[in-house]
């Protein structure tokens, strides 16, 4: 494929397991500095995606490319180390180290064996663990236990570990699923001031908290895309109101 | 400089568990033992070599190794090696058909020593066999196993049978390996008689220089980056893989530490001990060891020591008097530690301190320290940082 200005550009990605074609020839288009959100009902494949995207499943076929790099050659420590930061669905973190210490192991210095065992910690590093709490509303809990926080916080504390990295394409899986309706306008909130200089792709079912955040919106449906535009286009559209929104 | 030995001796009460270990087992312990005693003490201590590389392995990496057993028989049977070619000399090997090999060779119709043996003539060469040798067979396992993503039950599994092959290996080929007796009849090291009652005392006192050096180097490793990384790894290792690192590199690495420290632990068995044998590679002192460690505690340096003293004195008491009751009483031990104590001796201590005056107030000091050295303070630029944006 030619090279293009897209920070992601996906293009005929196919997967099959055993024959079922869970993508499907999907191609997909980022903006820098874009937020899209993708919607689609149970088994549309939107999590298959991002798997594929971030390295955790291996394509069947199709390209993945990130800023013109192929990304479906690449191991997931190369994908992330080319800027690509992933947020799984159920919160992923370090339940027995503080949420000071969660942010400092996500810090993308001394990755490798012997750069870790002589890592350093340095002003920067502090800084940017206090940047990124500020940022994630936790700077006054930085001694507690990540075991011990909320629900909502565990989510915030994980993108916050992802931004630890300034990654370029950060990739999101249902980020608010079990908040509270405050904590879900703090995460509109959050996302919207985090896409301001990095491309965002979350994965979201909730339609009030996709109406706040979208740039666009991808709908997916049996690993194909169903509809791509605006908010309002994509809700008017018959064939999704059908098989996802309901009347 | 200060602060990388502050991480090296873990703060305050990390300085002050360590010394009073230190003082147990190097005053309290020569002064109230007779040799015989401690002899069986040196005996146990080179144990708690392997008690502690399980410490870093499976308490704070969630690797668990069923075939330590491998290492430690590695690093005794390279020291064995060295020591056996010193007795073989041609004088006192004058009787055999070919003097100048081990007698077990002798016997096994070999004429010539073999190629592999040659390294361990020389005292130097040796030592770097005892640190090298399980170090890369280490690292073979691990980059097979941990690069294909081999791990939990799998791994022990692995080890397990690794351990079992190793021992059966060394018991088929007895003209190389001085089959199921393993390596006997050792005297000197460079001339210096290792029965003596003096002898005893100063490899008593080395090995447990290198057992507190080892704990050292675990603490150092562990108050690391690297440390941190591998308790991140044990609860979340898809999120550490997310997160840029190479998970399978971290593994290898702490399985080959491992191997280095628990080498070392065999080789200061045989010194102390006078031979070695494939009894000490099997599944049964592979499955000990662990036990040890998780009767210590196995997230604690210190307390995989106590354990590993603890459970073989219990051994030597108990199988003096009902030797067949032994093994089912330690299997009943491993099972209610797991059950009721999962952090073991250490865990109790940290629980019950708190009631104990004295303690109390050992134990009250590290919460703030440990803060205080986990979280520095924001620095001034980045509230100006935070005001601009």
């Amino acid at each position: 494929m030619s090279n293009t200005d897209f920070v992601l550009a996906v293009e005929d990605l196919t997967v099959s397991f055993d024959g079922f074609k869970a993508v499907d020839k999907l191609n997909m288009y980022i903006d820098k500095n874009e937020l899209r959100v993708v919607i689609g009902p149970n088994g549309a494949g939107k999590t298959t995606v991002l798997d594929l995207i971030c390295g955790k499943t291996k394509s069947t076929a199709g390209s993945i490319k990130f800023k013109n790099r192929e990304l479906t050659k690449l191991s997931e420590h190369e994908i992330v180390r080319a800027g690509v930061g992933r947020k799984f669905q159920t919160p992923s973190i370090y339940e027995n180290l503080s949420v000071y210490q969660n942010l400092e192991v996500s810090y993308p210095k001394g990755r490798g064996v012997f750069g870790s065992l002589f890592f350093k910690r340095s002003d920067e590093v502090v800084a940017q663990v206090y940047k990124i709490a500020k940022e994630i509303m936790m700077e006054d809990i930085l001694h507690t236990e990540a075991a011990l926080l909320s629900h909502g916080q565990k989510q915030w504390l994980e993108i916050g570990m992802l931004l630890m990295q300034e990654p370029e394409l950060l990739m999101l899986d249902e980020p608010v699923a079990g908040m509270s309706a405050k904590e879900r306008d703090q995460t509109a909130e959050l996302l919207n001031r985090i896409c301001q200089n990095r491309s965002v792709i979350v994965i979201e079912h909730d339609m009030e908290f996709v109406k706040k955040i979208a740039h666009k919106v991808t709908v997916l449906h049996q690993g194909k895309i169903l509809a791509e535009g605006a908010m309002d286009k994509v809700q008017a559209n018959e064939k999704v109101i059908e098989v996802y929104l309901g009347h | 400089m200060n602060e990388t030995l502050s991480k090296i001796l873990g703060g305050k009460q990390g300085a002050i568990g360590l010394a009073i270990l230190a003082a147990f087992i190097m005053i309290v312990l020569p002064l109230g033992l007779d040799p015989f005693r401690l002899g069986l003490i040196g005996k146990y201590l080179t144990y708690a070599f392997v008690a502690v590389s399980l410490v870093l392995l499976w308490g704070n990496g969630g690797i668990l190794s069923l075939g330590q057993g491998i290492f430690f028989g590695l690093g005794g049977y390279g020291m064995a090696m060295f020591l056996k070619l010193e007795a073989s000399d041609p004088v006192s090997t004058a009787i055999q058909s070919t003097p100048g090999i081990p007698d077990f060779m002798d016997w096994n119709q070999l004429t010539a020593l073999p190629w592999f043996w040659e390294p361990f003539k020389s005292l130097p060469l040796t030592i770097l066999a005892i640190l090298v040798v399980p170090t890369i067979f280490a690292f073979l396992i691990g980059y097979a196993m941990f690069k294909r993503r081999v791990g939990g039950v799998y791994f022990a599994i692995i080890t397990q049978a690794i351990a079992l092959i190793l021992s059966i290996l060394i018991v088929g080929q007895q003209g190389y390996t001085g089959g199921v007796n393993g390596i006997t009849d050792l005297k000197t090291l460079l001339g210096w008689d290792i029965r003596s009652d003096s002898a005893k005392y100063v490899l008593y006192y080395v090995n447990a220089g290198l057992l507190i050096a080892c704990i050292l180097l675990s603490r150092y490793v562990l108050s690391s980056k690297f440390g941190m990384l591998l308790l991140a790894m044990r609860d979340k290792e898809e999120r550490v893989r997310f997160s840029g690192y190479d998970v399978s590199n971290f593994k290898i690495f702490i399985f080959c530490l491992a191997a280095m420290i628990s080498a070392i632990g065999g080789a200061m068995f045989t010194l102390q001990v006078g031979f070695m044998s494939p009894t000490f590679i099997g599944i049964v002192p592979s499955i000990e060891m662990v036990i040890f460690a998780a009767v210590g505690g196995r997230m604690s340096l210190i307390g995989a020591v106590y354990g590993t003293l603890l459970v073989n004195f219990g051994k030597t008491m108990f199988s003096e008097t009902y030797p067949e009751l032994w093994l089912f009483l330690m299997g009943g031990l491993f099972i209610a530690v797991v059950m009721f104590f999962p952090n073991g001796i250490a865990g109790i201590y940290e629980k019950y301190a708190k009631k104990v005056p004295f303690l109390r107030k050992l134990s009250e000091e590290t919460p703030k320290a440990k803060k205080a050295e986990a979280i520095p303070a924001a620095p001034v630029e980045t509230k100006e940082a935070g005001v601009k944006a």
